[in-house]
């Protein structure tokens, strides 16, 4: 095969090899690098959220209940129009103390539902329960019910949205 | 080290053996023309991992499919350049062999013992055509639309069965979504599957038979 040569010079076929290595490898990066960018790229794409959402009237909800208000905010994936829902319990302690939550469980994402039996948030996946305050009753949770900031302007609350 | 893992896979798999029976086989001298098979290939692997990528972002339906390209044209990163090189490299491929073809022709190499060698060329580059007419709905735009159009109506003229096979390939009697759906499995399924099995063949026997002598004046 090979022959074996005394020369002290690179050898014909080693000088391919090397060639052919080197522009191999520009060529493979050259195809390689792009394709990473292309499967990855919609991950890398964020659209911030910033926005303040109005519940309506302080006075429409009730004193001592938390109450649930939902509405859909939508954005664009790919070629889509994803709708998302949200959803916020409303807690009006006293005439003026409010508290606003989002009925997400801070374990795994599921939807909390309060229960008025129970006087409890419920968490349908796991099990867990916060107390009207959001406080971890039982369960898995590893924090509280998250809140959101809000602002009374006019008589009317509006809760600011953010993150992803 | 790496010559002791190399060692223990050669003893199993007779690595050595197959690279100097497919990369060290004696070939007689030729001349450039003869590099066009290695081209097609490499434009055929070229088809089939640009093709896998965009599968990823493509959907086959008429409500998106559009929108879907146009997403991998302008939202995805580098999208431009995956279908860009599955565009330009589908037209480069049908180009390289044609002219392989035609270098096998002309230089007489599809003679005893190659005709076997011919007749799985030959239907691979049916197959090509194949992917180029099925590839070419895909985008769903109006150039897609009517290109497809005139050409299920070709087939509808095939005699006795020309109705037939122009029903089969639209999926009924209209250019449909199921038209769209069922060029997409060809194009990426059933299609591409006779591609391996007759490229496996193809390749088994250039490495078998070995390649032929340009024929001399005399000859």
């Amino acid at each position: 095969m090979v022959k074996k040569t005394t020369s002290p010079n690179l050898s014909r076929r080693d000088f391919t090899k090397i060639v052919m290595t080197f522009l191999g490898s520009i060529m493979g990066a050259m195809v390689g690098l792009p394709i990473i960018g292309f499967i990855v790229s919609p991950a890398l794409k964020t659209q911030e959220l910033d926005d303040w959402i109005s519940l309506g009237a302080f006075d429409g909800y009730p004193i001592g209940t938390p109450t649930l208000f939902s509405f859909t905010r939508s954005k664009v994936n790919g070629w889509e129009r994803t709708t998302s829902s949200y959803g916020a319990y409303v807690l009006r302690k006293t005439e003026s103390e409010l508290k606003v939550y989002s009925n997400v469980c801070t374990h795994l994402s599921c939807r909390v539902k309060w229960d008025e039996d129970a006087h409890a948030f419920l968490c349908p996946c796991h099990d867990a329960r916060f107390d009207i305050n959001g406080a971890i009753l039982y369960g898995p949770p590893p924090r509280p019910m998250d809140r959101y900031e809000f602002k009374i302007e006019e008589g009317n609350i509006l809760i600011h949205l953010t993150g992803e | 080290m790496a010559g002791k893992v190399f060692a223990w896979f050669d003893e199993r798999l007779g690595l050595e053996a197959f690279y100097s029976t497919v990369l060290d086989r004696k070939i007689p001298k030729v001349n450039w023309w003869f590099t066009l098979g290695s081209a097609s290939l490499f434009l055929c692997v070229i088809q089939a991992l640009t093709g896998v990528f965009l599968t990823m972002y493509y959907v086959p339906s008429p409500a998106v499919a559009y929108d879907s390209i146009q997403y991998i044209t302008k939202g995805v990163a580098f999208g431009w350049l995956v279908r860009g090189i599955h565009h330009w490299s589908a037209t480069l491929l049908v180009i390289t062999l044609f002219l392989h073809m035609l270098r096998t022709f002309f230089y007489g190499a599809y003679k005893f013992p190659r005709e076997m060698t011919w007749m799985t060329g030959v239907l691979l580059f049916l197959l090509t055509l194949g992917m180029g007419l099925t590839g070419y709905l895909l985008p769903w735009n109006q150039r897609s639309y009517w290109a497809t159009t005139v050409a299920t109506e070709i087939f509808g003229t095939v005699p006795f069965l020309g109705d037939f096979l122009f029903k089969v390939l639209r999926g009924g009697t209209d250019l449909s979504a199921l038209t769209l759906a069922r060029f997409f499995s060809a194009h990426i399924w059933i299609l591409p599957a006779g591609v391996v099995l007759l490229l496996g063949v193809h390749m088994v026997l250039i490495v078998k038979l070995g390649i032929s002598n340009i024929p001399g004046e005399d000859e």
